[in-house]
This record gives C-alpha cells, structure tokens and sequence, in this order.
C-alpha cells in the first residue's frame, strides 16, 4: 500500500525509527534522573543509561567513549568545535580554512570569527563539488590552526576527500574539524582511519531524536581541548555545560547502534531506489545531475531540469512528495543555493534544482510514484515555460538582454 | 507556505497557455523577468483593428505557482479589453484576486509589466509611440 505523502526530504530530517523511541520513553517518566546526581539511584541509573549510549555512539566512527561530547545538535556542536579551537589554540595562529559549499552553521560561525579578528580561507569548490587538494594545502599558513571541511554536502551528497585532507592537516601540524552530519549513519565514518580531530553529528539526520547530537574531540595523537562556549556545571569534561538530555541521549545511542548495524543492508538498498529515480529522471531531456556520482551519499541526488522553476515543480506534487529545491523561493533568501552557485552552475539552473534525501523507510513504490508524478510535472511545466520554447526553437538564451530586477 | 486555493486552481487548470504569432502585426508581446531571478514571463495580446479590442491573449511562464497564476489571471482578464482598458490592469488587482502573499508581490508586478510591455510591443508595430509607466521597483 502506498501511503501518501511520500517523504523524501531526509536529508532535512529523518523520522525517527520506532525502535528508537521505545528506547527512550522510560527515561521521561520512570528514569527521569539528572545523570549528575551521584547521590541516589535516580542520578546512577540515568548516568549508567548515559554512559552506555556514550559508547553506542562512540563504536559507531571507532572512537573512545571519553572523545564524545553530547551536545543539542551539528549547529551547537559546529559552533563547540571551530570556536572552541579558535579560542583554545589563539596563541598557535588564528587562520582557518574552510569552504564554501559548508553548512550555514560553520559559514556563519567562521564569519563571527572573523569579526573578532580571526583570519577565513574560503576554498572554492571544483564543478563535481569537491575541494581541490592542492589549493587547500597551498592556502595552509604558519598561523592556520584548523581546517574545517564538511564530510558529506547537505545538498547534493558528495563526500569530500576526507583522508587526504586529513593527511594534509597532520603533515603541517593542523587541526582538522569536520561536520559529518549528513555522513554518520549512512556510510561508515571511522575517526582514526579516517585522521578527524573534531566531528560533529547529530540524531536526527540518522533516524534518532532532534535536539542531541555530538561532537567528537581527539584525546591522543594529538590530545585536543576545545573552550567550552557555555558556561556552567562543567559537565562533559568542561566543554559543554548543561543537564544532559538523558532520553536523547539514550535514543541517539539507539539509532547509533541501529546505523552500526544496519547501515550496509539499509545503503545497499537505498542505493538501488536511488539510482533507479535518478535513472528514470534523467530519461527527461535537459535533466542534469549536480555535483559528483563518484563520491556520494548512497541516498541522496539532486537534479536540475532545466527551463523548469523549482518552486513551480514542487508545487505540482508537494502534497503528495516531501522534496526541497534549491530554487531562492522556497527559502527565506531571494538567493538561489549558494552550494549549486559554488559548483559553477549558473542561476537558472540552481533555480531549477530538487534536492532529493532517501531513507530506511523508503519503498519502491514510493520512488515508482515519485518519477511518475516529477515526469509529468516536468512536462507539463515546459510546455508553459517560454525557456523551453525559446530553447526547442533554437534559440540561444544567453544572448537575449533579460530585465534584470 | 500555503498557496491560496485561487493561486492552486491557475496552476493546476492554467487558462490560456500558449503562444501567438508574434510576427504579426496584430499581436504584441511582452517579455518579462529574467531566468537568473527565477521568473520569466511571456504575455501576448491579438488586437482587434477595427475595435482596439483584444481578442485573444496567451501566456507562458517559467516560475514559481504564484507567477503561473498571476499570467494565467492576467490573461483572462485582458482578453475582451480594450488595450485602453488593458493598461489600467493594477499588480495590486492581481496581489488581491489570488490572495498573494508579500513575499509573492513581485509575481504580479511582473505580470503587469508583461502586459504593459505586450501592450508596448503592439503599439510600436502599429506606428504608435511607446507608453512611459511609472517603475514599480518591488521586485
């Protein structure tokens, strides 16, 4: 039975799986303790139910229970991380590298840095999405303390070269900070092998709760400390004050063993239904695919059609599919996706983009409705976009003289 | 965002899609928007010689439901018109008649000015000078 509407915009959030929230219900009413009150057993078993999601998560990217600190989510644990270092290593340098395809939350937290005197190397990304490696360790100063750079985009899925910059980063004695958000859970992420010093994730972008998520800071080769950017109680070795959010915690744990164990089956087959819809849409004519399907998320692909407006498209199935678009309507900027922008794509192309986030809940028939219901949409749209008519006459549309507003 | 019910019926069931010869001398057109703002907007008229009236009126539109909507009204209205007439054709009729929300203002005002410029492109073809309208700058 197919069950309408169909949600495909997982990489905004996912559900939660059921057998996450079965995890957390007795630490709301029943195992309500503070997991810092050492005194009663209220405090001990919340504290035990703590340090065993600590570990579920921890052997979920290979790394030490101590390295995970819990905090509200990738934005908080952005924000932890790049400052933290900032602060932390002031006396080392203050440049830091990042790119321009990252998530708002280090964009916005580089810029804050450079309000207070920080110096920001924006790296520009190649048309596949990927940084350039050599321009990454030509921009690395004997002040660079961090370089940031996401593990997998958001937008178009790609996963950026994340040993080799890791390399580079331990070669000339810099930290590297990555936002593995939209990575943990979907493709294996290990801290060691992979050379991280600090990550952040989050539970809800892997079938788990919103509002707790970590940040993974090293303790060995090199042991890293972070400044806490709250103050308080001290909890979570002095980098993160604040009550722990027990029952988060105990569901993020969950969904964390849940991704350790299932991901490969779960990637196997999201890959196939992945592939077939992209497949399928790009039998359309001027259908193109953005960004690398080299490196990529096994769920996720985004498509431009091209002469097509994106809010136009989504509003033609939006009742029926849960989809986003890089097209500036759709969002509280007039600017089209500054990700699609950065790739190179001009802005009727961006403004022409769905983003499409496949989940462990996905099924065939949801992706067979999908293509059916975006193909004829797509159709129906060109034949009242005057771009398309323009384009089936032949006609260059870079040189008419547009009334730019 | 919710769409209003109007603004939904226009996109689903547009009224006059199409295209008129544009060769004609009877027919203006009006090009309107760019497709780097995510909004173009082709609007044609066929006048009457004899009356001044429009007979018929065409749109098609790369954009968002709001600008398909607002060309779609637009064309209905401007059809039985006298260009006279057609020329009083406010953004803010449109903003009313499909309940559009702030943020899609700009949909109506392009779709005056798609009808303004169709209007134009008829009067030049038939020796008349251009009209001068006032700029709406909301976009």
């Amino acid at each position: 039975m197919l069950n309408l509407p169909i949600y495909l915009d997982n990489n905004a959030t996912t559900p939660m799986d059921p057998r996450v929230l079965e995890t957390m219900i007795p630490y709301f009413t029943q195992h309500f303790g503070n997991a810092a009150s050492r005194n009663h057993p209220f405090g001990w078993e919340a504290e035990e139910a703590v340090d065993y999601a600590r570990e579920q998560v921890a052997k979920l990217v290979g790394a030490d229970p101590k390295e995970i600190i819990f905090t509200s989510g990738a934005t908080e644990g952005d924000n932890l991380g790049i400052k933290g270092v900032y602060e932390m290593y002031a006396s080392k340098g203050n440049h830091i590298i990042t790119a321009t395809t990252e998530h708002k939350a280090v964009l916005d937290t580089c810029k804050h840095i450079e309000k207070t005197g920080g110096e920001v190397t924006y790296l520009e990304v190649k048309e596949n999405g990927l940084i350039d490696l050599k321009e990454l360790e030509a921009a690395i100063k004997p002040t660079t303390i961090l370089i940031a750079i996401m593990y997998a985009n958001n937008e178009i899925g790609v996963i950026q070269p994340i040993r080799e910059i890791s390399a580079i980063a331990k070669k000339h004695g810099v930290l590297f900070f990555t936002d593995a958000t939209q990575a943990v859970g979907k493709v294996p992420v290990d801290v060691q092998k992979d050379g991280i010093d600090l990550m952040t994730f989050t539970g809800h972008k892997m079938y788990g709760p919103k509002g707790i998520g970590a940040l993974y800071v090293r303790r060995k080769n090199p042991r890293v400390k972070v400044t806490a950017q709250m103050d308080g109680g001290g909890h979570e070795r002095g980098m993160r004050s604040g009550t722990l959010n027990v029952p988060g915690i105990v569901g993020f744990g969950k969904a964390c063993e849940l991704c350790r164990l299932e991901m490969d089956e779960d990637a196997k087959r999201i890959m196939v239904l992945r592939d077939k819809l992209e497949t399928e849409l790009m039998k359309l004519e001027e259908a193109y695919i953005n960004g690398t399907t080299e490196h990529r998320l096994p769920h996720v692909t985004n498509i431009s059609f091209k002469h097509v407006e994106g809010e136009g498209l989504l509003m033609g199935f939006n009742k029926n599919i849960a989809l986003s678009s890089g097209s500036a309507c759709t969002s509280a900027s007039l600017e089209p996706s500054y990700v699609l922008k950065a790739l190179g794509l001009g802005d009727d192309l961006a403004h022409s983009s769905l983003r499409f986030g496949l989940s462990r809940f996905t099924t065939e028939e949801e992706i067979d409705y999908t293509i059916k219901a975006i193909s004829e949409t797509v159709l129906k749209l060109r034949e009242m976009s005057p771009l398309w008519e323009m384009y089936k006459e032949g006609i260059d549309l870079s040189t008419i003289e547009w009334a730019h507003h | 965002m919710a769409y209003s019910e109007k603004v939904i019926d226009h996109y689903s069931n547009p009224k006059n899609v199409g295209t008129l010869d544009k060769a004609s001398k009877n027919v203006g057109t009006g090009l309107v928007g760019a497709p780097e703002c995510g909004d173009v907007m082709r609007l044609q008229i066929e006048v009457d010689d004899a009356t001044g009236v429009i007979k018929d009126a065409k749109f098609k539109t790369f954009g968002c439901g709001s600008a398909i909507a607002s060309s779609s009204l637009a064309t209905e209205w401007l059809k039985g018109k006298t260009v006279d007439q057609a020329i009083a054709i406010d953004n803010m009729d449109i903003v009313e008649e499909l309940n559009l929300p702030p943020v899609k203002i700009h949909c109506s005002v392009l779709a005056e000015d798609a009808i303004k410029a169709a209007i134009n492109d008829y009067r030049v073809k038939n020796g008349l000078e251009q009209l001068v309208f006032e700029e709406k700058g909301v976009h």
